[in-house]
């Protein structure tokens, strides 16, 4: 299989800048910091390592003898540095019975079963080290991890082993496990697939079969072949296509009868005549001994048919699998202020939470469960519940809704509903509407494909009268081939089965398709706009220096900046509150905190109100006194960050961030394809030519606030330009929703998940481009599809309508239509590696 | 050729009993992961266990 990585991993890209290759960890690829001196024995060899993280998990792998694991990896782990989120450090939660009610299964007196997700799952291997390493647990009973899906079913000795060990296992060698509650949905996925299988199976065995018994009839010269004989075989034919009819078409014929119901004609009703006449004639001949039988062009009909849908549906449940990841990948915990009025918080699961508890939930985060607004005001997004657009302001006392998005202040609220119904409500209307959504290709497909319905049926009616004048034996063939032969399903396949590959696909990629007509409109769109920081940028800022306006110390500036932006959820928030590093712990209480989107965050400290974001922002209180040119602030590619008080300015700030190393493969490509590409910022001017620079974009502009962001796409869209807004963060949710399509970075707030017709999963935009590059193959093939669906059905039914083709090569001919529809659909999800694969990243900051 | 007259039942009576095996193997959930096995089997601990190294090293 896989080639086995030896010393140096080979998956990491070279990046020129480097002069000298800096050395790689040998566990997860990622470069060696210099002073960094780490090492473990791996089968005898010392390999170099990059931080504790990925030394603990080496060293956890050779304890457990599991080294083999190195030798069978075909791509890299995540880093473990930073790997394990916040949330899974008080694994003990899991052990609370409360909790495990909902996922964990009793199996016998002790013996306990529930199914987890893995996360950080890269290739074949790790699933091995996974299964290996949790078995080898003592008290784990038995260990199953399905590798299409990434799930693995646990069982346990209750006595023996807790859950949480289990799952601190699986993190000690540098992977997450989520307990999962295997919901109604997959249930179903499965039984669909099931039910699917065994009429496959039925129709394709018994094809074979009544293939045998038709062929002797086919080869006998006249004469040879005695009439019991005959009757013997055909009454097994009949014997074996009864199922195949009966039990394999049978939805065909319930679809059939419904859409007959409903007086409308759908693509199933030619289908059901077709199969259900042949049958029937043929039924008939056996039973008077006379006439022709087709029993085997029946089958494989039906086999033929049922084989297309069959590699539609895995198809498309690879989609929703994506779908469902994403929505799972929503916060499962809470900050429960446990003793409020004060202030102290701590992190329960969602599921523990009790009527009347409170909550405090900052910008961006998503409300946990139904409640009232008991402190702050904000506004809320609950698009996504109620349709509703527009975000809703929530003032003291408002009730918020569980699944609904905090877009723009930290409110504290009193829990009044519990029970997973409404996060699960919104987990499933963000699935409900991916699926639901028929694109407008699709709806005009679809459309096209009930007319050829209605006036085929009218030509095959018209044609068998006209028949049994000229022969009245063949008539009723020739009906039988009309109907055949002619292909609706290819025509109303041709445009979803190629949507649900490229969907399927692009989620192989980590590009999450949300909405129904998004990759029709990124096939089509002209202009790409990208958001800087965390989009082209990696979204991680570290403060390079501080700059002292008034009379205060470098380290109570960055404490003050901290204790603000600690309740926001924007990159420069996390540089300063890493910059503050060890005063995190011992920040002063903020009181009045208030977010204003795109320009920063105010609170009240000791009775002073302060400012911290942007100059002109923090310019509002603080005053002109002190002359803060922009030009002399900017001028090195930094973004400068103020912080001042109604006394006066305090500091001023600069950060840094790092461009993302695959963006300008991206953006070449793009400006290779003739799409245009801008640069739209809040940031300053100085910071994003900087990054337009690096890049080669020559439209970027600076210092927008959402507002002119908005009017800039809306100006671009009345020029005719079909807009594709590339963003993160909660600055862009209003210029996302303008745009024709729009991708959020998986790496940004939980409400830009939701604004987006994609979600970036993996964070890297190299996936974005071959996402582009995708949608326009989808689009060609769909072009593909349709051309072949006319073109075969022109020629083929004035054939058949002359009667030059009989049931069954009507029957060959309209399944492999089908096929060859469906098959040219799944190109899109054969992994080639186009011009930006190379340059796959995975840094664990991308993720 | 009058053999055909009991071989031909035999043979739908053996389509019968596949069928009865398919379905069961369906529902047993042999078909529901299709890429692992696969994999397990290239990737079975070839390493004896612990103890045995310890003697093997003597």
């Amino acid at each position: 299989m896989s080639v086995p990585i030896d010393a140096v991993p080979p998956i990491r890209s070279d990046a020129k800048a480097r002069s000298r290759p800096a050395p790689s960890c040998y566990h997860c690829g990622l470069p060696i910091p210099a002073r960094v001196d780490l090492s473990v024995a791996i089968e005898g060899v010392p390999r170099p390592m990059c931080c504790a993280g990925c030394q603990a998990v080496a060293q956890a792998i050779v304890d457990n003898r599991l080294t083999e694991y190195y030798r069978h990896r075909d791509a890299l782990p995540e880093s473990p540095r930073e790997a394990m989120p916040e949330a899974l450090r008080d694994l003990g939660l899991f052990d609370h019975p409360d909790f495990q009610k909902s996922f964990v299964k009793p199996v016998g007196e002790y013996e306990r079963e529930a199914t987890l997700i893995l996360e950080g799952i890269t290739c074949s291997a790790c699933i091995w080290l996974n299964e290996e390493h949790v078995a080898k647990q003592p008290g784990v009973t038995a260990v199953d991890i399905n590798y299409a899906t990434r799930r693995a079913r646990v069982r346990w000795d209750e006595r023996r082993i807790k859950l949480s060990a289990i799952l601190a296992a699986v993190s000690a060698i540098g992977y997450r496990a989520y307990p999962y509650d295997a919901g109604r949905s997959e249930q179903l996925a499965q039984q669909e697939r099931r039910a699917a299988l065994r009429r496959l199976f039925v129709a394709g065995f018994g094809m074979m079969q009544v293939m045998m018994y038709a062929v002797p009839a086919y080869i006998a010269d006249a004469g040879t072949m005695t009439a019991d004989i005959e009757s013997l075989l055909r009454w097994a034919s009949l014997l074996l296509t009864l199922p195949v009819v009966g039990y394999s078409a049978a939805p065909f014929f319930r679809n059939a009868w419904r859409d007959v119901r409903l007086r409308r004609v759908g693509m199933d009703v030619p289908v059901a005549l077709g199969v259900g006449s042949a049958f029937a004639a043929s039924v008939w001949a056996t039973l008077t001994a006379s006439g022709e039988v087709y029993f085997d062009s029946v089958a494989m009909f039906v086999f033929f048919l049922l084989g297309g849908r069959f590699l539609e549906m895995v198809a498309r449940q690879k989609a929703v699998r994506g779908v469902e990841a994403l929505a799972r990948a929503l916060p499962a915990f809470a900050e429960r202020m446990g003793h409020y009025p004060s202030r102290e918080t701590e992190r329960v699961a969602v599921s523990s939470l009790a009527r009347g508890d409170v909550v405090l939930v900052k910008a961006g985060e998503i409300f946990p469960a139904d409640g009232i607004v008991v402190e702050g005001r904000t506004s809320a997004d609950e698009a996504m519940l109620t349709g509703e657009s527009k975000p809703v302001e929530k003032m003291h006392g408002a009730d918020v809704i569980g699944g609904s998005v905090n877009r723009t202040s930290p409110v504290v609220v009193r829990v009044t509903q519990v029970g997973n119904g409404s996060r699960i409500s919104a987990i499933l209307h963000l699935m409900e509407r991916a699926q639901s959504e028929k694109p407008r290709v699709v709806e005009l497909a679809d459309r096209v494909a009930t007319y050829f319905v209605a006036v085929l049926l009218v030509l095959a009616i018209t044609t068998a009268a006209v028949w049994s004048v000229l022969d009245h034996s063949r008539a009723l063939w020739v009906f039988v081939s009309v109907l055949v032969v002619s292909c609706p399903c290819a025509l109303s396949l041709a445009t979803p089965a190629a949507l649900t590959a490229a969907t399927g696909a692009m989620s192989g990629h980590g590009l999450l398709a949300t909405r129904g007509h998004a990759i029709e409109t990124l096939a089509r769109a002209t202009h790409f706009v990208f958001d800087k920081t965390g989009t082209l940028t990696y979204g991680r800022m570290h403060v390079t220096q501080t700059i002292c306006l008034g009379p205060c110390e470098a380290e109570a500036a960055l404490r003050t900046a901290a204790a603000l932006e600690q309740y926001s959820e924007h990159a420069i928030g996390a540089g300063l509150c890493e910059a503050a590093g060890d005063a995190m712990a011992d920040l002063p209480d903020v009181s009045a905190v208030r977010t204003f989107v795109g320009r920063g965050i105010e609170g009240t400290i000791g009775g002073i109100r302060y400012r911290v974001g942007r100059i002109e922002f923090v310019k509002e209180i603080a005053g002109s006194q002190r002359p803060l040119s922009a030009e002399g602030t900017d001028d090195e590619g930094q973004s400068p960050v103020a912080l001042g008080s109604d006394l006066g300015w305090v500091a001023l700030f600069k950060l840094h961030d790092q461009v993302r190393r695959e963006a300008k493969a991206l953006i070449d490509t793009l400006l290779r394809e003739g799409r245009k590409v801008s640069i739209l910022s809040g940031d300053a001017p100085g910071a994003v030519a900087a990054v337009a620079q690096i890049l080669g974009v020559a439209d970027a502009r600076a210092g927008l606030s959402p507002e002119e962001k908005h009017a800039y796409l809306l100006n671009l869209q009345r020029q005719g330009a079909v807009v594709a807004m590339i963003g993160d963060g909660v600055n862009d949710a209003p210029v996302l929703a303008q745009a024709q399509v729009s991708v959020a970075m998986g790496g940004g707030t939980d409400l830009a998940r939701t604004q987006g017709d994609f979600v970036l999963l993996s964070g890297n935009l190299s996936d974005l481009g071959r996402g582009v590059d995708l949608s326009r193959r989808a689009a060609s093939i769909i072009r593909q599809n349709l051309v072949w669906a006319f073109a075969y059905n022109i020629v083929a039914i004035p054939a058949a309508m002359a009667g030059w083709i009989t049931p069954w090569m009507a029957g060959i001919g309209m399944s492999a239509s089908s096929l060859i529809v469906v098959l040219n659909a799944l190109r899109l999800q054969r992994r080639n590696s186009p011009s930006l694969s190379g340059l796959r990243d995975n840094h664990w900051d991308a993720v | 050729m009058d053999i055909l007259f009991l071989l031909i039942p035999l043979s739908l009576l053996l389509v019968l009993v596949i069928g009865v095996v398919f379905f069961w193997s369906v529902r047993s959930g042999q078909f529901d992961d299709l890429e692992g096995p696969g994999y397990r089997v290239l990737m079975d601990d070839d390493l004896p266990p612990d103890n045995d190294v310890s003697i093997g090293g003597k």
